[in-house]
């Protein structure tokens, strides 16, 4: 009996080194499961591959609109869709779209803005034609085909 | 109170700091996603204005070098089945630019700017484009046309492009779309080389 309550004695004291590393963890949690993308993609998207690229000289300037099959085909069907922010449009909702990314922008940068069209290569000419159809009609004339160099092999 | 100065001062532990840091690098290593933002660059055509009649510009059949593309992904370019691999498409184009068939006064000044290893590859060709600064190259898809082939041939075309402007300043096709336009002694290089050779590429709208 005497011995066993040395042994509580001593152990009274809580380790705290430890607790930087939970409070570290606790931290991570919380970082990782914030989202952090601004807009989750709900279509598919691997982008074709080219070789004659070229950079993006200003990310303010650049809106994205993503093509592509939906991933969730059993809720939304497996024709080719248009999104932009978090939601599916109608090509016909560009031009509204456009608009509102234009007003973020400064009045002397607004012809500047760039579309960058993020294209599932399986996806037919027919619905691209028509967004950028529609493009023209916002007067956001600047588009940027998103591809990857060839003999990459990771997205 | 004797015995709370005999514990000293408390200190916390920075033995765990390391991996503390070594959590963070990896936690930002896994989340950051290199931007990824480079593509193909063109330039749409602006909205055509109601009041105007669309311009009836006529051009040379043997000025517009044709590449047309189907709905089940077959090219037919300058009239004639692609039966090659597509990367051998660029060359073709490449000749068709650098064809001095009928050149204009501007053509032969542009002529004897070029450096001699553009002058080997310059066609005398009467049935290809006039010269350089006539040449147009069309491309046409259908709405069935899959996406992945009208990348590969706008690559395809604008290579052919980027190599003759890259060539004439003495660069590869990668050292020209490398160039900073913002630097100026590289932008001079770069308005050298586009001097009087327009990237003429004609996107048509996709048929029905």
């Amino acid at each position: 009996m005497s011995k066993f309550k040395k042994k509580s004695k001593a152990g009274q004291d809580i380790p705290t080194a430890a607790l930087p590393d939970i409070i570290f963890m606790l931290l991570f949690f919380f970082m990782v499961t914030t989202v952090m993308r601004d807009d989750e993609i709900l279509v598919k998207q691997l982008l074709p591959k080219a070789d004659q690229l070229t950079k993006i000289e200003k990310k303010s300037l650049v809106s994205h609109i993503f093509i592509g099959e939906p991933k969730n085909t059993g809720l939304y069907g497996s024709e080719p869709k248009v999104q932009t922010n978090d939601v599916f449009v109608e090509p016909s909702d560009i031009v509204q779209f456009v608009n509102q990314e234009k007003d973020k922008l400064d009045e002397n940068q607004r012809d500047k803005i760039t579309m960058a069209m993020n294209v599932d290569q399986e996806v037919k000419m027919g619905i691209v034609s028509d967004v950028q159809q529609e493009l023209r009609e916002a007067n956001a004339l600047k588009v940027l085909y998103k591809s990857i160099r060839k003999g990459t092999v990771d997205n | 109170m004797a015995r709370n100065k005999d514990r000293g001062t408390p200190e916390v532990s920075s033995g765990s700091m390391a991996d503390i840091a070594f959590l963070l690098l990896i936690f930002f290593l896994v989340t950051t996603t290199i931007a990824n933002d480079k593509g193909i660059a063109i330039q749409l055509p602006p909205k055509p204005d109601p009041n105007d009649p669309p311009p009836e510009i006529k051009f040379q059949q043997r000025n517009i070098f044709k590449i047309l593309a189907n709905s089940k992904d077959q090219l037919l370019v300058e009239d004639e089945p692609w039966t090659r691999p597509i990367g051998d498409l660029k060359d073709e184009v490449k000749v068709f630019i650098l064809n001095f068939g009928n050149p204009t006064p501007e053509g032969i000044e542009l002529y004897n700017s070029l450096p001699s290893s553009l002058k080997v590859q310059a066609g005398q060709n009467p049935d290809s484009s006039d010269d350089p600064t006539k040449a147009i190259v069309s491309f046409k898809a259908n709405r069935g046309t899959s996406y992945e082939l009208y990348i590969e041939v706008m690559d395809a075309m604008n290579a052919a492009y980027n190599e003759i402007y890259g060539e004439r300043v003495g660069l590869t096709a990668e050292e020209w779309l490398a160039i900073d336009l913002k630097d100026d002694t590289q932008r001079r290089i770069y308005q050298q080389a586009r001097s009087n050779i327009p990237r003429a590429l004609s996107i048509a709208e996709p048929d029905k």
